[in-house]
């Protein structure tokens, strides 16, 4: 596994069928480098979502492999707790912990997992909250927050793991229009700053904007994968073209 | 203003019929052939208790200050001695061992003490209950069809069959196979029973919590229990805690079925007072009151944490 160059995520030939039936990964190969920003589009359904959450194995796959940072993820003798830490994920429904405040949303995998001291998990916490701009936010509970504020939380929260690699999935699909921005801002600056990022999104701007690639997917398949350019500007495929009138 | 009048009317008419309920009852029971008697009943919560106080030495009663007796022995030595309420007259002569008189105090009565007995065996059995739902509620949701089984079989046997055959199982075979007292026993029993619903609480509340949370918590690496400890179990015990408190309730009543493994509770020393003092009217009222105290004081205090817990929904 030492030969993966500097790529820090490969899958391989990975496959998923659902218990219904449906067949949401055939044959994904993807290979992402350290520092790069992938950004995946397709319609509902085509299998993004599903794929990204093979990535850090909250979804199993049943053929292929996926390495992440020289781990085998797949392998089912991995432990997975120790791999998942490192892979930083924000979802559509942010999934915030509402029983706890945003200050200890952000402080608790770090002393759980991190093994960190209170002290300085809460310099940590307090350094990304500030990062996402609701350090003053940070004795309220979730309840008190809006979506966009519930999401800057799960960004600080995952942020705040120090992890190789951040996963979106449709991380502004749910707000309301106007918080989208802030969010989508954020995710830039993080994509400015160098990290490894997969970004599962319908914000094309976006993707046109931060994206170093960009993978189409349409049933379970990557269709076709290129900069920005040459997805938006020069689309090869009939499926593509399509794709990209309906939402532009 | 025309809502809260209303309000106001509807709460007379509430107080109207209850007072009109315990009217009728007066009434009813003016009707049969009983004699109340109600001043027998504090003394079987409460009692004075007297106990003898005798002198140290022989010698001469010389006088009473302050509660206190002196006695004289025939060596001209005086001596003290703490008597509430005397017996004997200045002068009388007294051997070592006499009763010079009594000092009183307050002691808590069958009734009381049966009270404390409920309470005791609750508390055990509640503790122990939390603790096997918890478990079963786990295990029931567990993918491992061992553990699966384990629990189901369990929840199922314990809420197909009644507590009463269950408490005379555990006290007459598992109690006689493993030397077990009364008291352990019998919490042992109630516990058994209350868990399985207990269980069902749990295992209801864990589903309840949004796949999300885990997610989320897998994500950042959390293992399972660390999942279970801090996300999950949290979450789902606030939104439990009404039923929770329920079978609590339940519990402390069941516990009145002790009885008849000759536990000396509440229910028990109620049957006892009621076989000395022929007034099985006030007695068993009285151990109904007691009973309502405790489950309601817990009923409150079920309010009260719900209010608190509510702060952050």
């Amino acid at each position: 596994m030492n030969d993966n160059g500097d790529y820090i995520i490969v899958a391989e030939q990975v496959n998923k069928t659902y218990p219904n039936g449906v067949k949401a990964l055939r044959d994904v190969s993807l290979g992402v480098k350290k520092g790069e920003v992938v950004v995946i589009v397709g319609a509902s359904g085509s299998g993004k979502t599903t794929f990204l959450r093979t990535i850090n194995q909250l979804e199993t796959v049943d053929s292929g492999r996926i390495i992440v940072d020289n781990v085998e993820i797949t392998d089912p003798k991995t432990n997975l707790t120790k791999i998942r830490a490192d892979i930083g994920m924000v979802f559509q429904h942010f999934n915030v912990f509402p029983h706890l405040t945003v200050l200890e949303n952000v402080m608790l995998a770090q002393t759980l997992v991190r093994k960190r001291k209170k002290e300085e998990a809460k310099q940590i916490a307090m350094e990304f909250l500030t990062k996402v701009g609701i350090e003053d936010k940070k004795e309220e509970y979730p309840t008190n927050l809006s979506g966009g504020q519930k999401q800057r939380v799960a960004i600080a929260r995952a942020l705040a793991m120090h992890p190789k690699i951040m996963l979106f999935d449709e991380a502004t699909s749910a707000l309301d229009p106007e918080m989208v921005g802030g969010i989508l801002d954020i995710m830039k600056q993080l994509a400015k700053e160098g990290k490894t990022m997969i970004v599962v999104t319908h914000e094309m701007g976006f993707a046109r904007e931060a994206a170093d690639r960009i993978v189409y997917m349409d049933s379970g398949k990557i269709i076709e994968m290129g900069t920005p350019e040459e997805i938006f500007d020069h689309p090869k495929t009939d499926r593509l073209k399509q794709f990209l009138s309906q939402i532009l | 203003m025309n809502r809260k009048k209303n309000t106001l009317f509807w709460n007379l008419a509430f107080f109207a019929v209850i007072i009109g309920i315990g009217f009728f009852i007066y009434r009813a029971s003016l009707k049969i052939n009983y004699t109340w008697n109600w001043r027998a009943v504090p003394s079987y919560l409460v009692y004075k208790a007297q106990h003898e106080i005798d002198s140290p030495v022989n010698g001469v009663v010389e006088g009473f200050k302050d509660g206190e007796l002196s006695v004289k022995t025939i060596k001209g030595k005086v001596i003290y001695v703490k008597v509430e309420h005397p017996i004997l007259k200045i002068g009388a002569v007294v051997n070592a061992g006499d009763e010079l008189g009594y000092n009183a105090s307050y002691k808590p009565g069958p009734l009381l003490m049966g009270l404390y007995m409920t309470i005791k065996i609750s508390v055990v059995s509640i503790v122990i209950a939390l603790a096997i739902g918890l478990i079963t509620g786990l295990m029931r949701i567990s993918e491992n069809p061992l553990l699966k089984n384990l629990s189901t079989v369990y929840i199922e046997l314990v809420r197909g069959t009644p507590l009463l055959v269950q408490i005379f199982i555990v006290y007459f075979f598992i109690g006689t196979l493993f030397n077990m007292t009364r008291f352990i026993a019998g919490a042992f029993a109630l516990a058994v029973f209350e868990g399985a619903y207990i269980a069902e609480i749990i295992r209801a509340g864990i589903q309840s919590i949004p796949k999300g949370q885990t997610e989320a918590s897998l994500a950042l690496g959390m293992n399972y229990f660390q999942i279970m400890r801090h996300i999950i179990i949290p979450q789902a015990f606030k939104r439990v805690l009404p039923a929770l408190a329920g079978q609590f309730i339940s519990l402390i009543k069941d516990s009145s079925l002790l009885s008849v493994i000759s536990l000396t509770e509440l229910t028990k020393a109620g049957r006892e007072v009621v076989a000395s003092t022929f007034s099985p009217f006030e007695v068993w009222f009285t151990v109904a009151a007691l009973y309502f105290v405790v489950t309601y004081g817990l009923s409150l205090l079920d309010r009260y944490l719900e209010r608190r817990l509510a702060g952050d929904e």
